[in-house]
Order: structure tokens, then C-alpha cells, then sequence
């Protein structure tokens, strides 16, 4: 027993050191990336190319003054940085990292809980994220933080439920809802899901997208017409907690994906102990592909994104739902 | 007291998307705009009122800092309005630089517009690659003037100074690389639903509204009207040059989008037959005592040195009278009024900015629209505040 808590301990440190550190240079890559996306150089000045800039960020955010504005909800303006950052976080905990290996003659799992309910688990958290930014909205007393929490709530319980539908047909073919045997399934890349649900995947691509509120579904902090969205009032380290909170949806979305479409940890070549490795190279194949997207994109509108979701996302999403459902039938 | 219904919003003026510091009073109901009301004022210079105190020649530099997208083509107004005041005829080298030159700042107008609106919109990348190309363009003031943005370039009977050496080579460039980075944009956004989407059919303005607002430039002619003044009105020698006037249909910010498109290619066109054609000449018209003598002659030549300290000290008096020249500036007509009263300064200097004359028909192009609609409308009409409030 004792052994076990030690063991999911150094795990869970382990792993939030790694999520945290990710989101850090989840946003040096951004940069980077869009940067040379549009012939600019980027972050460069804070040691060797620039790599040092989100340690600066992080300490000039730490350090900056917390300024509340006179007419907050005090207490709901201090919850909500924390109910949309925590929430983020919580997903990696059902998440398999890497295959079973074993460490000086201890077996190891390669997951924090195997939860046998693992993906209701990851959707239910998922969809607390908007608490934080409803609450944010709503307690900041502005025009602008009201709207943007108006708009988010609106989308991201209209994308949730073309969200949820998207990988109910892999859970259909797998039969399980444990995400550890969802990889295990995956073992060959012929065996990848995307192969039997590619129509549930653009569906999940796009609705994580949305759930995120990356572009171009960023309405709810749509710069060019809501100044900052819901964080518009929050400054230092609440507005810190907003902006990892997004970079970890956004890390954990894509280590969802990799996990129901492309196998997880599974590849050639690695030991066990190494698979890890392969889970970092999808996880990182779908970010650049949404720091792409952010690159070429314009925003939708708020009625457009809402017909988005309800006339096309959502039809499909039952449509794909109904043929996979009949052909696991038969 | 009775229920509110609707939220009043406060938009600028420090606003991203404002293009400075423009103030939209909107009140919302929901996300649908009711009333939009633009507030002007904050960037107001009082450059109409300093021309009056200075010399002509003097005024020029204030010109610039009107539309600082388009410093020559305010040069131009101007600078046409007083020769068309004191009776100048400049030579024809002066006349074909001129037109090349504020084609080019038509594009680099256009361009920066580009950028702006796609930003607006969401589109960022947009931003960088216009500016890049607009940067070659600067390269090409810096080169005439020694200024990348307040030029100052051209003078009262020519130009202020010889096109540099390398301007024909620098301007092929231009014209041979911008149509090429265009295919870029168009792949980007002339295609891209999501662009459609925001942009077709929004902030529709049709051909008979625009005329009652007296829109002009591009707002206009993307209502079809079919009306140009380098066509209509043609000054500088634009009747030898040989171009389309583009104009959309729909009167809605996406044909705007094709029609600026359109507008760039036509201004490379005209840019590349005013270089081709470009004769051999006098960079100034020779007229004593109020264009400056050749430098060379300032050296050696008794009269030369006086001409020069006079027009330099106490500038030139112009004849009592009024004139008005207007020019088709990238944002619409520019036109200068210029009262005189006989002596060495402008007695009134009206501006006709087209920026102010196409922001006041915004209330019209997003009210029963939505939020988000209103910063299709601006940037769709394309305002330079240094402009509106003068």
C-alpha cells in the first residue's frame, strides 16, 4: 500500500513538472513557430535562441502587481483563475504516458490512475474548464469580461456535445472505456483508430479546437472585438494561471487525441521504458498543427461559429455516431 | 424607471481594433448593434489652422502627417493645389515621377490596409507579409527623400530633389515581386470560407446610399460607381496613362477586398508605364522667385543665390484667389481648398480628407448588425485618424 503511494506520488510529480514545463514551452514554440510562419525571427534575446524566454515570462508574471479593479466579485474573482487552471491539469491523470516498464526490479505503470472509466473521466473534467471562465466573466465587472464569458459558455457547451459525441464511436468499436486498453488495442500503426473513425477525428480535431478556444474558434477572447475576453481585468499571476490553464487544454486535447487515434505510446524501434518518447512526438504533431492553424486562419463570427457547431458539427457527429454504432451491430 | 434592454459599450479609443484612436459608441442588445456612433477628436493636430501660419513651401511637411499611410499622395494634393493657385506648368519628368510615386503609395497604402483588416478579422500572418512588401516601397522614399514615412518629397514646381540612381531598377523590383507575393494573400483569404463568411455581405453600403454620403475611393466604386478623378478629373498627367477603373458589385466589405486587389495590380500597371515612359528633364520648373534655382546655379550665379535666399526667408506671395484641387488618394477623394489672400500665407486651407468623409457613413454600415461586424466596418472603410481629425 505504502509502496503504491510513493509510487503514484513521484508520478504525479513527475508528470506535473512535465505538463507545467510543457505549457512553458508550449508557448516558446507558439512563438517560434508562428514567427517563422510569418518571417519573423521570434523570441530570441533571453539566452541561446531565446530559449530561456518562458522562464522570463514566468517570473516577470510572478512578479508584476495584482491589480483588482473596484467593482469584482471579490471571491468568485479569485476562484476563477483557479477553477479553470486546476480542472487542465487534472486530465493527465488518467492519461497513459508510456507502456508497463520495469525500474530496478519494480514493475511500473505507465499511467498515473488506470481508471476503468478513464475517458468519461478526461470529458467530465474537461468540461469544468468553463466554470473558470464563465465565473471570470462574470465576476470582473466589465462589458468586455461579461461578453467574453456570455460567448465562451455558449460555445464550449454547444462544442461539447459534438465533442463528447466524436469519440463515442471509437469507445463503440473498442469496447472499453479505459484509456490504457484504448492504446493497447492500437498496437500496429494499421490499428490506429483514425483508420476506423476519420470522420470522428476531424469531428474531435475540430471540437477540441473549439474547446480550447484556440483560433479560429477564439471568440471568447477575441482581441479585435472584446480587448482580452474574460481575462481582460486579471493581471500577474491570475492572468498566468488563465494562460497556462489554455496551453495545458491544449496539451492535454492532444494527448487525448494521440491517445483515442494514434495509439498513444505504441511505435516501432523504443523499449518499453522509452515509449514515452513516441507519445511526445504525436503530442507534438498536434500542437504544431494548432499553432498552424492560428497562423493561417481569420476568426469566425459568434452566430457562425453557433451554426458551425449546431447545423454541421452536430449532425455529423450523430450521423457517425449511427453508422458506427450499426456496423459494430452486425 | 424602465427596464434597460440594451448595454451600452464603449469602443476605443484605445482599441486594438480601432486603427488608433478612433471611439464607436455602441449599444448592444445581445451581440446585435442598435446604434454605433463615432467619436472623432482624439488625434485632432489643428494641421488646417498651422498651414495658415506658414509659407507655402513650408506647409508641405504638414501634409504628411495627415494620411501617414500616404505621405505623397497629400504631398500631391497640396502641391497641385498650389501650382494650380500660382499658375505653374511643371515640366513632364516632374508629372510622370509624381504619378509613379503616389501609384506606389497607393499599394503601400492598400497594403497596409490588407494587413490591418485580416488582423481584424483574425487573419495575423497577413499583417507581417503586407508589411514586408511594404517595406520595399519605404525603401523607395527613403531612397527619393531620406524619410521611410514623412517624406516630404515633392515641392511647389517639382520635386525636392533627382529620383536617385537606382529608382527604375528598385521599381521593376516592386513590380515584378508584389504580384507574386499577392498570390499569396489571395490563396490565404480570397477563398477562405471563413473570410467569406465575415466579409460577404457585411457592412453593405449600395451605389446610391454611397453617393448621398459622398463616400468616395474605394467605398464607393465598391458599390459599382464607376468613378474615378485620375479618370474624371484627370490631373498630373493621368489621361496619358492607360488603366481600368476597378469597381465590385455587391457594396460589401469582401468586394472592397477584391476591389483594393484589383487597385494594386492597376497602380503597378500604371507604375510601370510611368517608368517606361519616363522622359529625360528638369527635376523643377523654372520659374524665378517661386521654384528654387538649380543648386549648381545657387553656387555661381548672383541672381540664382538671391532667388533663393528670398523664396527661402520670406517664401513667394501668391495671387488673391481660390483654388481646389482634388486628387484620388488610395482612401478616396483628397481634395485641397486654399484661399489667398495676396500675401506670402495661405488665408484658409480646407482639407477634404476622404477618411473623414467614409467614417461618417459607419453608423449606416453596422447598425442592426452585429458586434463583430463593427470591426469589419472600419477596417473595411479603411480610416488613417491622423486624417479624420486633422
Amino acid at each position: 500500500m505504502l509502496e503504491m503511494i510513493v509510487a503514484s506520488s513521484i508520478k504525479v510529480i513527475i508528470v506535473m513538472l512535465a505538463v507545467l514545463t510543457g505549457c512553458a514551452y508550449a508557448t516558446y514554440m507558439e512563438r517560434k513557430v508562428v514567427a517563422f510562419m510569418q518571417h519573423r525571427i521570434g523570441p530570441s534575446y533571453a539566452g541561446p535562441y531565446g530559449l530561456l524566454q518562458p522562464i522570463a515570462d514566468a517570473i516577470k508574471m510572478a512578479f508584476k502587481e495584482d491589480v483588482v479593479p473596484d467593482k469584482v466579485e471579490r471571491i468568485t474573482y479569485a476562484l476563477a483563475p483557479i477553477a479553470s487552471f486546476v480542472p487542465s491539469l487534472l486530465v493527465f491523470a488518467v492519461v497513459p504516458f508510456s507502456a508497463d516498464f520495469t525500474l530496478v526490479g519494480r514493475q511500473v505503470t505507465g499511467v498515473i490512475s488506470d481508471l476503468n472509466i478513464g475517458i468519461l473521466f478526461v470529458f467530465a473534467i474537461t468540461s469544468l474548464g468553463v466554470y473558470g471562465i464563465v465565473l471570470a466573466g462574470w465576476s470582473s465587472g466589465s462589458k468586455y469580461s461579461l461578453m467574453g464569458g456570455i460567448r465562451s459558455s455558449a460555445q464550449m457547451i454547444s462544442y461539447e456535445i459534438s465533442y463528447g459525441l466524436s469519440i463515442v464511436g471509437v469507445i463503440l468499436i473498442a469496447n472499453t472505456l479505459s484509456l490504457r486498453q484504448l492504446v493497447e488495442q492500437q498496437d500496429t500503426i494499421l490499428h490506429w483508430y483514425i483508420w476506423k473513425q476519420p470522420l470522428g477525428f476531424l469531428l474531435y480535431l475540430t471540437c477540441a479546437i473549439a474547446e480550447t478556444n484556440r483560433l479560429p474558434f477564439d471568440l471568447p477572447e477575441a482581441e479585435s472585438e472584446l480587448v482580452g475576453g474574460y481575462h481582460t481585468e486579471y493581471s500577474s499571476f491570475r492572468f498566468a494561471m488563465f494562460f497556462i490553464g489554455e496551453y495545458a487544454n491544449m496539451i492535454a486535447v492532444s494527448c487525448v487525441g494521440t491517445t483515442l487515434f494514434f495509439g498513444g505510446w505504441q511505435g516501432p524501434f523504443l523499449p518499453a521504458g522509452l515509449s514515452v518518447i513516441w507519445f511526445v512526438i504525436k503530442v507534438f504533431c498536434f500542437m504544431f498543427f494548432y499553432i498552424w492553424l492560428r497562423a493561417t486562419f481569420p476568426r469566425f463570427r459568434y452566430d457562425q461559429l453557433m451554426n458551425f457547431g449546431w447545423k454541421v458539427l452536430f449532425p455529423l457527429a450523430v450521423v457517425n455516431l449511427l453508422v458506427t454504432g450499426l456496423i459494430v451491430l452486425w | 424607471m424602465p427596464e434597460a434592454k440594451t448595454v451600452t459599450i464603449n469602443m476605443g479609443p484605445q482599441h486594438p481594433s480601432t486603427h488608433g484612436v478612433l471611439r464607436v459608441e455602441c449599444e448592444l442588445d445581445g451581440e446585435t448593434v442598435v446604434k454605433a456612433r463615432p467619436v472623432i477628436g482624439y488625434l485632432h493636430t489643428g494641421i488646417e489652422k498651422t498651414m495658415e501660419s506658414k509659407l507655402y513651401y513650408k506647409a508641405i511637411p504638414c501634409t504628411d502627417r495627415m494620411d501617414y499611410l500616404a505621405p505623397m499622395s497629400n504631398n500631391l494634393g497640396f502641391v497641385l493645389a498650389v501650382e494650380k493657385l500660382m499658375e505653374i506648368e511643371v515640366p513632364e519628368k516632374v508629372k510622370w515621377a509624381r504619378v509613379c510615386l503616389t501609384e506606389l503609395t497607393r499599394v503601400a497604402s492598400h497594403l497596409v490596409w490588407l494587413g490591418t483588416h485580416a488582423l481584424d478579422i483574425g487573419a495575423m500572418s497577413m499583417l507581417l507579409y503586407t508589411f514586408r512588401e511594404r517595406e520595399l516601397i519605404i525603401d523607395i522614399y527613403e531612397a527619393c527623400a531620406g524619410q521611410r514615412m514623412m517624406s516630404t518629397y515633392f515641392r511647389i514646381g517639382g520635386l525636392s530633389d533627382d529620383l536617385p540612381r537606382d529608382f527604375d531598377k528598385k521599381v521593376r523590383n516592386i513590380i515584378k515581386v508584389i504580384p507574386e507575393r499577392m498570390k499569396d494573400y489571395e490563396a490565404l483569404l480570397t477563398n477562405n470560407q471563413i473570410f467569406i463568411n465575415r466579409t460577404k455581405g457585411v457592412a453593405v453600403i449600395s451605389a446610391e446610399d454611397a453617393i448621398n454620403w459622398s463616400l468616395s475611393g474605394p467605398m464607393l466604386r465598391g458599390s459599382g460607381v464607376k468613378h474615378d478623378l485620375r479618370k474624371a478629373n484627370p490631373y498630373s498627367g493621368y489621361e496619358n496613362f492607360d488603366f481600368e477603373i476597378a469597381t465590385g458589385t455587391n457594396g460589401d466589405a469582401y468586394d472592397r477586398y477584391l476591389l483594393r486587389l484589383k487597385e494594386i495590380r492597376q497602380s503597378l500597371r500604371i507604375a510601370q508605364q510611368a517608368l517606361d515612359g519616363m522622359p529625360e528633364g528638369p527635376y523643377r520648373a523654372h520659374v524665378p522667385g517661386v521654384v528654387l534655382p538649380p543648386k549648381e546655379d545657387v553656387l555661381h550665379k548672383m541672381e540664382s543665390m538671391i532667388f533663393h535666399f528670398k523664396i527661402i526667408t520670406e517664401g513667394f506671395k501668391s495671387p488673391r484667389g481660390q483654388v481646389y484641387q482634388a486628387i484620388e488618394a488610395p482612401k478616396g477623394e483628397l481634395g485641397f481648398f486654399i484661399s489667398s489672400d495676396g500675401t506670402n500665407r495661405p488665408n484658409r486651407v480646407r482639407v477634404r480628407p476622404p477618411s473623414f468623409c467614409n467614417l461618417a457613413a459607419l453608423p449606416a454600415l453596422c447598425e442592426g448588425r452585429l458586434f463583430a461586424d463593427v470591426v469589419v466596418a472600419i477596417g473595411s472603410i479603411d480610416i488613417v485618424l491622423g486624417e479624420v481629425d486633422r
